[in-house]
């Protein structure tokens, strides 16, 4: 730990350049929550920490063209205040507050829990399921990309080096939208997804589902996209029929290992459960913000 | 790596430290500081004794870096008392024998208060979930949660009263 060096840049470009002189040696500090255990656990052995919490806008959520941008450093914790993202977003809000406890709530940031790249993160199905994007900074400039683009295998992502995630970004809702994330985990609290399901979804004035995504954790080396669920409820009003069409799909994408938090029999089984469980809350939330109210 | 010199607020007055950039805040507030109230238990983020509140946020110290302190205002166990006069919360775990060994009670003290601060008619079930971050390997926690509870009601009708 003698070696490292510590840098706080104010501006992007500062924090591009800085990452750039570090070369491969360089690490990106939002919220520290993973970093710092792998600093102390000397899995990591980085020459500089580039932190970005003295960038401006790195830590905050800002309304943006009826969609919203949230700062890589955004703490869990203010994520769940904001009371505009928890109206249109609360399946992404409620996986980003189950990461970890008060403590890490205070620090633990959606950019971080992405950049991490755990399969098991509890915020990525869910955001992949709102269809977010995240913009990535580098030498060669800013690139926007869907965020089921970032992992590419455990503790892997597709960033490279000298390039980071500066800002989370989550759509506009279109009307009668829901979303929601479910995660099974052996008790209620600080633990680690056996299994997470999120999903988001339209409706129309009927109660038909018009558009869906459904997203899965911890069932393969990275969180999972399945698009055969969304579609399997796409046209339905997810009645029992579309259910058991997405329970299949879901189960029919996941191809977990099996590992101490559970047997890969079991995570597909519990893949299709959760799929159908949080589909059901999105469809609630959609159909109570259709009739005006709040999920 | 030369030290860094880190200038913060802490318990309300100017604090300024040396610290390794490697270094945590956890170990700053130990070592230079001196204010050992803050413990080390797994160092991973995962036990909560050293918990501390940073711009008003409660955070583990151990897994933050001393120098992300710069400019921070800094809240530790050691302030919690006033002028020798005990927190209501602190003398309710007193009196509910909240603890035995007593390693995991500053962190769980720092914890209730930020939960009291914000939410002062917790249900036991809100209690249970602020505190699912601090573990205590002896109390077996239902005294913990006593006390805060009636810490809570006492500061309740403190805040009537006034």
């Amino acid at each position: 730990m003698s070696e490292l060096d510590y840098l706080a840049p104010p501006t992007v470009e500062d924090a591009v350049r800085a990452l750039a002189a570090g070369g491969g040696s360089a690490k990106v500090l939002g919220g520290g929550t993973d970093l710092l255990v792998q600093l102390r656990a000397g899995r990591i052995k980085p020459g500089v920490i580039v932190d970005l919490k003295r960038i401006p806008g790195a830590i905050g959520v800002r309304e943006e063209a009826g969609g919203f941008v949230i700062g890589a450093a955004t703490p869990g914790a203010v994520i769940g205040e904001h009371a505009g993202l928890v109206g249109a977003w609360p399946g992404v809000v409620e996986a980003a507050n189950l990461i970890g406890s008060t403590q890490v709530q205070g620090r633990a940031s959606l950019a971080g829990n992405l950049c991490n790249a755990s399969p098991a993160a509890d915020s990525v199905p869910a955001m992949i399921a709102a269809g977010a994007t995240c913009l990535v900074v580098g030498p060669a400039g800013r690139r926007e990309i869907p965020v089921e683009q970032v992992a590419v295998g455990p503790g892997r992502t597709s960033l490279a080096a000298d390039e980071f995630v500066l800002e989370i970004r989550l759509p506009a809702r279109p009307q009668r939208s829901g979303d929601a994330y479910l995660r099974s985990i052996p008790r209620t609290e600080m633990d680690i997804a056996v299994v997470g399901a999120g999903v988001a979804l339209t409706l129309d004035a009927a109660g038909t589902v018009t558009a869906a995504r459904v997203a899965l954790g911890a069932v393969a080396p990275t969180a999972l996209l399945v698009p055969e669920a969304g579609a399997a409820i796409v046209g339905t009003p997810l009645d029992e029929t579309a259910l058991e069409a997405l329970d299949a799909a879901a189960r029919a994408a996941a191809r977990p290992i099996s590992d101490k938090r559970g047997t890969a029999d079991y995570r597909i089984k519990i893949a299709g459960v959760l799929a159908r469980r949080a589909a059901a809350i999105a469809y609630r939330r959609a159909a109570d913000q259709g009739r005006g109210g709040r999920a | 790596m030369s030290k860094r010199h880190i200038s913060t607020t802490v318990n309300g007055d100017a604090a300024e430290f040396l610290a390794e950039p490697g270094a945590t805040l956890l170990d700053a507030l130990r070592d230079e500081l001196r204010l050992t109230g803050a413990k080390e238990g797994c160092g991973s983020g995962d036990c909560g004794a050293c918990s501390v509140m940073v711009d008003g946020r409660l955070v583990c110290a151990c897994l933050m870096l001393a120098p992300e302190a710069e400019g921070r205002r800094i809240e530790t166990i050691e302030g919690m008392a006033q002028g020798g006069r005990l927190h209501p919360l602190q003398q309710k775990f007193l009196e509910h024998a909240a603890l035995q060994c007593g390693f995991c009670t500053p962190g769980l003290l720092v914890a209730a208060k930020a939960l009291l601060d914000q939410n002062p008619d917790p249900s036991e079930t809100e209690v249970r979930y602020w505190l699912a971050g601090n573990l205590c390997r002896c109390t077996g926690y239902d005294k913990v949660i006593r006390a805060v509870m009636d810490a809570a009601a006492d500061l309740r009708q403190v805040r009537r009263a006034s």
